[in-house]
């Protein structure tokens, strides 16, 4: 209205369209170049190589085996042990504990989300326990798992247990609280109760949570068993890939120390980088739940 | 063009009142809605009365934060009164159950981790109101009933706003409830998907003549989809009128008597307000 208009109108005007079939071009497949390095693995890739250059160089140039050995040194050791040495045993070894502690890790934390779930009493539990223990390096309860276990695969898996447990339902529980309200309604809606309800809806809807506690269990279970098995590994007798690091170390085995250490990030870097990977590209990428 | 006979035919039930109601599908009576907070003992409505008939378009208008969303949800059998009672086809409602499928506002009411068909399947299986290829069937009908077949296979992250209410609505509605509950469905839309959605809804109801009730606080919402209106008061709720305005479709909103029905209802609304106004 006349109120509102500071100044005089301006002339109003229509238009035809434009014929836009000329604007060149508005899509074109990438050229394979630009392809290869827009691809994240393919870039990492190229990256490992040129660290193993560096490192490759580096030792050449301070040529001191004993102290730093070279990557080609390195791959020959691990290759050697891993073809008919004791790589493979000490391996399978350590894989055999870290399953075992991680799922029974895992099925500790089911019990206490469901506890904490259902009851408020069981989240309170819940939340002054992983207040205690989680800022608790696994390892120093080592020395307890020791009295209580004496030396061998009990303790192991004690220690890992409690590098597992607390991060896993911490982050399930998290993940179950942040399940928007309209998605809980719905379930109820279609009278889902109980066991039901968690397994159709809480844990599917949780599942990014829950993935990024795995994970990060995971590498605490990893990192807390290798840095076990160095430490008591001296006596015991069927040891794992700590236990064949820390015997390297003994004769000064510079090269298998390495190798043993490259052991370790290969199997990392495999759990992270292709299992938990093909996990997150069929699941909550797939969903769109994650980036 | 569905559309236009849809429209013809509630232009023509416009001034004519129906002779003989259908028979009362839900029965509200007296209810009394509170929370219980840590600190407060909040009364969401207070003694609200209503039937809703069947094939009724119950719209439930009221300010924001008068109880609206509280109404819905003890329809829906999540909060139980704490004084009347609310039946449906004579039985007390005690819990949730899918004769009374809920649409939210929210997008996040469908399942991300399944695909827009298995969305609309889940309630049917997990119910076990339908099953095997009766279910897929009806929920592939429902889908193109909202033009979303050759969505099917799409996980909801993909799907625009417009697209997820779709879907939302085509599940209530495969799973054949005996009442729809849409609590502000439209309220997250932009104006012109908002205005399509509406239409698309009213040409639902054109084919199917489910029963719906349907929570907004806009007045040109409430005639437009409504059959009958019911506004509450400012917080704590409680029923001003219940109003009926059926015969109102997008092509009468210039017409005057659209206009004298939401003057009345903006009356009813902003009363307070006015008697304010007035006295000083
Ligand atoms: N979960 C809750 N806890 C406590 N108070 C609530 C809760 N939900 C709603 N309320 C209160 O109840 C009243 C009605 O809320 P609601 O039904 O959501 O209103 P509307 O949908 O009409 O906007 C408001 O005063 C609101 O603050
Ligand atoms: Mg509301």
């Amino acid at each position: 209205m006349a109120t509102h208009a500071v100044s005089g109108l301006r002339p109003e005007y229509e238009r035809q369209l434009t014929d836009a079939s000329d604007v060149g071009e508005v899509q074109r497949p990438l050229s394979m170049s630009e392809r290869l390095w827009g691809s994240t693995p393919f870039r990492r890739f190229v990256m490992l190589i040129v660290l193993a250059v560096v490192w490759e160089c580096y030792a050449r140039f301070l040529s001191n085996p004993l102290l730093f050995p070279t990557f080609s040194e390195t791959l020959a050791t691990f290759w050697r042990d891993l073809v008919d040495g004791p790589l493979i045993s000490r391996t399978f070894t350590s894989l055999q504990v870290l399953v075992l502690g991680y799922g029974a890790g895992l099925a500790l934390a089911a019990v206490f989300t469901t506890l904490a779930v259902s009851s408020r009493i069981g989240t309170d539990l819940l939340s002054t326990l992983t207040a205690m223990f989680n800022p608790l390096p696994a390892i120093a309860l080592l020395p307890l798992a020791l009295i209580w276990f004496g030396l061998g695969i009990p303790s192991l898996v004690f220690v890992i247990i409690h590098s597992v447990l607390w991060a896993v339902s911490l982050n399930t529980h998290s993940g179950f609280r942040s399940v928007p309200e309209t998605l809980r309604m719905s379930g109820r809606n279609y009278g889902l109760s109980g066991v039901r309800y968690v397994v159709l809806i809480l844990i599917p809807a949780a599942f990014p949570a829950i993935l990024a506690g795995l994970k990060i269990g995971w590498a605490f279970a990893w990192r807390t068993l290798i840095a076990a098995e160095l430490v008591f590994g001296v006596s015991s007798r069927s040891g794992g890939l700590g236990w064949y690091i820390f015997e390297a170390r003994a004769e000064l085995l510079t090269a298998q120390v390495f190798a043993g250490l490259l052991t370790v990030i290969l199997i990392g870097l495999f759990v992270e980088s292709v299992i938990f990977r093909a996990i997150e590209a069929r699941t909550v990428q797939r969903w769109g739940m994650q980036r | 063009m569905l559309m236009t006979e849809a429209r013809t035919h509630r232009a023509e039930a416009l001034g004519t009142v129906e002779a003989t109601p259908l028979p009362v599908l839900l029965q509200v009576k007296g209810v009394t809605l509170q929370y219980k907070t840590p600190q407060h003992l909040v009364t969401a409505t207070y003694r609200v009365d209503f039937d809703v008939h069947e094939a009724d378009r119950f719209v439930i208008l009221g300010p924001s934060g008068c109880g609206k969303s509280t109404l819905l949800k003890a329809v829906g059998g999540f909060m139980n009164p704490v004084e009347g009672s609310i039946r449906i086809r004579g039985r007390e409602i005690s819990a949730p159950g899918p004769n009374r499928m809920m649409v939210f506002q929210e997008f996040e009411q469908l399942m991300p981790w399944k695909t827009v068909l298995q969305n609309v399947l889940f309630p049917m299986k997990v119910s076990g109101r339908f099953k095997g290829a009766d279910a897929r069937e009806r929920a592939l009908s429902a889908l193109a009933k909202v033009n979303l077949s050759k969505f099917a296979d799409v996980y909801p992250h993909m799907l625009s706003g417009g697209m997820k209410m779709r879907v939302a609505i085509a599940r209530a509605m495969a799973m054949e409830p005996d009442i729809l509950l849409m609590d502000e469905p439209f309220a997250a839309l932009d104006a012109l998907t908002r205005r399509k959605m509406q239409e698309e809804l009213l040409g639902l109801w054109d084919q199917l003549h489910f029963t719906v009730m349907f929570v907004t606080h806009s007045i040109e919402e409430a005639i437009l989809v409504g059959s009958r209106i019911l506004v509450l008061s400012p917080h704590p709720g409680r029923v001003r009128a219940e109003l009926n305005s059926t015969g109102f479709g997008h092509g009468s909103v210039d017409h005057p008597d659209f206009g004298r029905l939401s003057k009345r209802i903006h009356d009813f609304l902003f009363e307070d307000e006015l008697a304010v106004e007035a006295r000083s």
